[in-house]
């Protein structure tokens, strides 16, 4: 079977020769762009106004698009100026959503998203494969009701609501709702995004508990005590939190002090785990003597070398776009690998975790590294 | 010119290169996106055509006409991919879009010649070197004589004859260029040395072929000869007309030469100068120009090799007015003028020359040429 099965493979490869140099897909794009192999793009459907500034963008995936994980995200691009440039957005939609089509939920701030709502229904737009972590745990996405083991925290700001958003979707689209406390940050009940969503379901699931704070009129901040007054049991729930850098900050302090771990069934130290999305890189402390120098950078294609100054605290794909050249280039913020580069020679430092890479042929992605003294790049 | 002068003039051209590099944007991306589905379109439209037309094989008439017309169709959608599309997205004029689809690290074309072995012979070595007599392996394609500063040899007496083969396959001249022939003539390198570029050409070639002469004939059953004329007459007419273009990028009467001495400690207001006096533009409408890839605006692809193709025509008044200001020669002439005058030149060189090669003064400006470009 095997066998036949690479015949199959093997013919299917020189019958589609009569595209090459390109693909039988990219003549398929000419007529139905969606049934495109080679490239992966969506269509917008629907645009719909969710809360001031703040718009959900319908999307039918392309051919081949694979289905998400509730929480994950997705990379979206769009010509800006003619540039295309990519930005990484949860899904708000739930994967067991019928009929093909995901949701990401935009609000107006930052370029590519202003550019997003600009967007009329019938564009297209870019979409990488979805990816990412910040998902529930694979028992609760197999569908098994766990009853009141599971108890779960959601902690959210603004528009961090929308991967917890796909995720309570899909736990209430087939019926698991699990035993859920979700505190979400919003400027205004009106600026809640899905609001009338949330608190209906709330009515309609005995396990989902929704506490509001609208920062307009409380201003308390999140921190240990006012959480263990919200939710008495918190230590004992597993937590995902997504909203602003300073949320996520906080959050990520009460979780990570000793002082708060307390005692669970069995007597042992025991604090629920914490997982955290971030549209962002999180950037390590910089050593006080690090520098940067002088970088190279060799361009394959056209096998010449741009030299330009390098600090210590700025992206090599910075630096490189800076020296007017135009490297690949992402999501950057570290997590698609499109602008990975070869060091020649020389070093660099991950900004994100601190640490240098100075062996050569390393790869190296120059959206999140900047120099550590002299450096040479091959793009 | 003094000095001064001359990077007075390099400042001017590279003011106008940020200018133009400043304003790319939404209507360039459309440019280049029209083109691509042009072509493809073209391509499909052509192939059918000639399926199209063999049921009407009984009408000789009516078929010839059919096919040849596919053919045609098929054969321009090829020069469009090679020269306006091909060619320049490989340059890397595209880059700035930061499309994955249209870049140069990725771009293959539809031609015998692997990209990567063209990034390096023509992107590098040519755009560097331009018209550097013993660099640039464009001077001639190291085997015909195109100015008299090459040394004549018996095998010249029949260069017309394998000018005229080169042209027809062109493509494979293109595919053949990035071997060091001259170095292995000498023997500074063995044929073992050039092993990987070979087998990548053969690599390439072997698909193409299989493509055009193989696959789509077998499509048609029994009409397998028909369709395999038919993409032989699409590819002939790309290698003559690309021939014709890009021969008249740097041989016609007016384009100089230089020694290497010339370059050494060249600025960059002398590279530009050399690119100038190296090349030849050729005069023309808008449909012209982009057939030829915008190689007609040669002058300008030498200055700014990394400048959308589409830009050309609104640059190549402004680079015309400044070589002017500086009274650096701006050869331009009709597609009679340049390609009669390489061929002239081609035959000529022929035969070894009468006398001692002459100082180079003649440019572009001289009375003579003006009187054949008008």
């Amino acid at each position: 079977m095997a066998k036949v099965a690479s015949i199959w493979s093997r013919l299917g490869d020189v019958a589609s020769l009569v595209a090459t140099p390109l693909l039988p897909s990219h003549y398929v794009q000419l007529l139905r762009p969606l049934s495109a192999t080679h490239t992966r793009q969506a269509r917008v459907e629907e645009i719909r106004d969710e809360a001031p500034g703040v718009k959900t963008l319908v999307l039918r995936p392309g051919r081949g698009w694979q289905l998400h994980r509730a929480g994950q995200h997705v990379r979206v691009g769009i010509a800006i100026d003619g540039r295309l440039v990519t930005r990484t957005y949860s899904i708000s939609s739930a994967p067991e959503r019928r009929g093909g089509c995901i949701d990401i939920t935009v609000k107006a701030q930052g370029r590519v998203s202003n550019a997003l709502h600009e967007v009329e229904v019938g564009a297209f737009v870019t979409l990488a494969a979805p990816s990412g972590e910040f998902v529930l745990p694979a028992a609760l996405e197999a569908g098994a009701a766990m009853g009141e083991q599971a108890r779960l925290l959601f902690v959210t700001g603004g528009s961090g609501i929308t991967p917890i958003a796909s995720m309570l979707r899909s736990l209430a689209a087939r019926g698991a709702m699990p035993d859920v406390v979700h505190v979400h940050y919003a400027r205004t009940a009106e600026d809640v995004i899905f609001g009338d969503e949330l608190r209906s379901l709330a009515v309609d699931h005995p396990g989902y508990h929704l506490i509001e704070i609208h920062t307009a009129s409380d201003r308390r901040r999140f921190e240990a005590r006012r959480l263990a007054a919200l939710v008495p049991d918190w230590q004992a729930r597993e937590a995902w939190a997504c909203g602003p850098q300073s949320l996520l900050d906080a959050i990520g302090g009460v979780y990570a002090s000793p002082s708060h771990v307390g005692p669970d069934a069995d007597g042992r130290p025991h604090v629920g785990r914490l997982h955290v999305e971030r549209f962002r890189a999180a950037l390590a402390v910089l050593p006080s003597n690090a520098s940067g120098g002088r970088a190279r950078f060799a361009m394959t294609a056209t096998q010449t070398a741009t030299d330009a100054d390098a600090d210590a605290a700025t992206p090599l794909l910075q630096v490189a776009e800076r020296a007017g050249l135009a490297p690949r280039s992402g999501c950057r913020m570290g997590i698609c690998h499109t602008c990975d580069s070869t060091l020649v020679a020389g070093c660099v430092r991950d900004l994100r975790t601190g640490q240098t890479i100075d062996e050569p042929g390393s790869r190296v992605q120059i959206c999140v590294c900047a120099a550590a003294g002299d450096v040479e790049l091959a793009l | 010119m003094t000095n001064e002068q001359l990077e007075q003039f390099g400042r001017e051209l590279d003011a106008l290169q940020n200018a133009t590099k400043a304003s790319l944007g939404a209507a360039d991306r459309r440019y280049i996106q029209r083109m691509i589905r042009t072509q493809r379109a073209m391509a499909l439209g052509g192939r059918a055509l000639i399926f199209a037309s063999l049921p009407l094989i009984p009408l000789p008439p009516l078929f010839l006409g059919a096919i040849g017309a596919g053919a045609i169709t098929l054969g321009l959608s090829k020069i469009l991919e090679n020269m306006e599309i091909g060619h320049n997205v490989i340059h890397g004029q595209w880059d700035w879009m930061n499309d994955p689809d249209i870049h140069s690290s990725t771009w293959e074309w539809d031609n015998v010649c692997p990209a990567d072995q063209w990034k390096h012979s023509h992107n590098v070595v040519h755009h560097t070197w331009t018209n550097v007599m013993g660099k640039d392996r464009d001077v001639g394609y190291e085997i015909l004589r195109v100015t008299e500063k090459q040394p004549w040899k018996p095998v010249h007496l029949v260069q017309p004859i394998y000018n005229a083969a080169l042209a027809f396959m062109f493509q494979w001249g293109v595919a053949m260029h990035d071997i060091d022939t001259g170095a292995l003539k000498r023997g500074e390198i063995s044929l073992r040395d050039v092993r990987g570029q070979l087998a990548g050409i053969g690599k390439k070639a072997a698909k193409q072929l299989l493509k055009d002469y193989v696959l789509w004939p077998l499509l048609a059953g029994p009409f397998f000869l028909p369709v395999l004329l038919a993409n032989l007459v699409a590819n002939g007419m790309r290698n003559l007309w690309s021939y014709a273009i890009i021969f008249c990028g740097h041989f016609p009467d007016g384009a100089q030469t230089f020694s290497e001495a010339d370059v050494e400690g060249e600025t960059r207001g002398g590279w530009y100068r050399r690119q100038v006096l190296g090349s030849c533009n050729i005069t023309g409408g808008p449909t012209f120009h982009i057939l030829s890839g915008n190689l007609s605006h040669q002058i300008e692809h030498h200055l700014f090799p990394d400048l959308p193709s589409n830009r050309y025509p609104e640059l190549a008044p402004k680079v015309e007015a400044i070589c002017a200001k500086y009274g650096v020669p701006y050869n331009k002439g009709s597609f009679a003028r340049q390609l009669g005058t390489t061929m002239r030149t081609i035959f000529r060189l022929a035969w070894p020359s009468r006398k001692k090669p002459p100082v180079e003064t003649v440019t572009a400006e001289a009375p003579a040429a003006r009187a054949l470009a008008a």
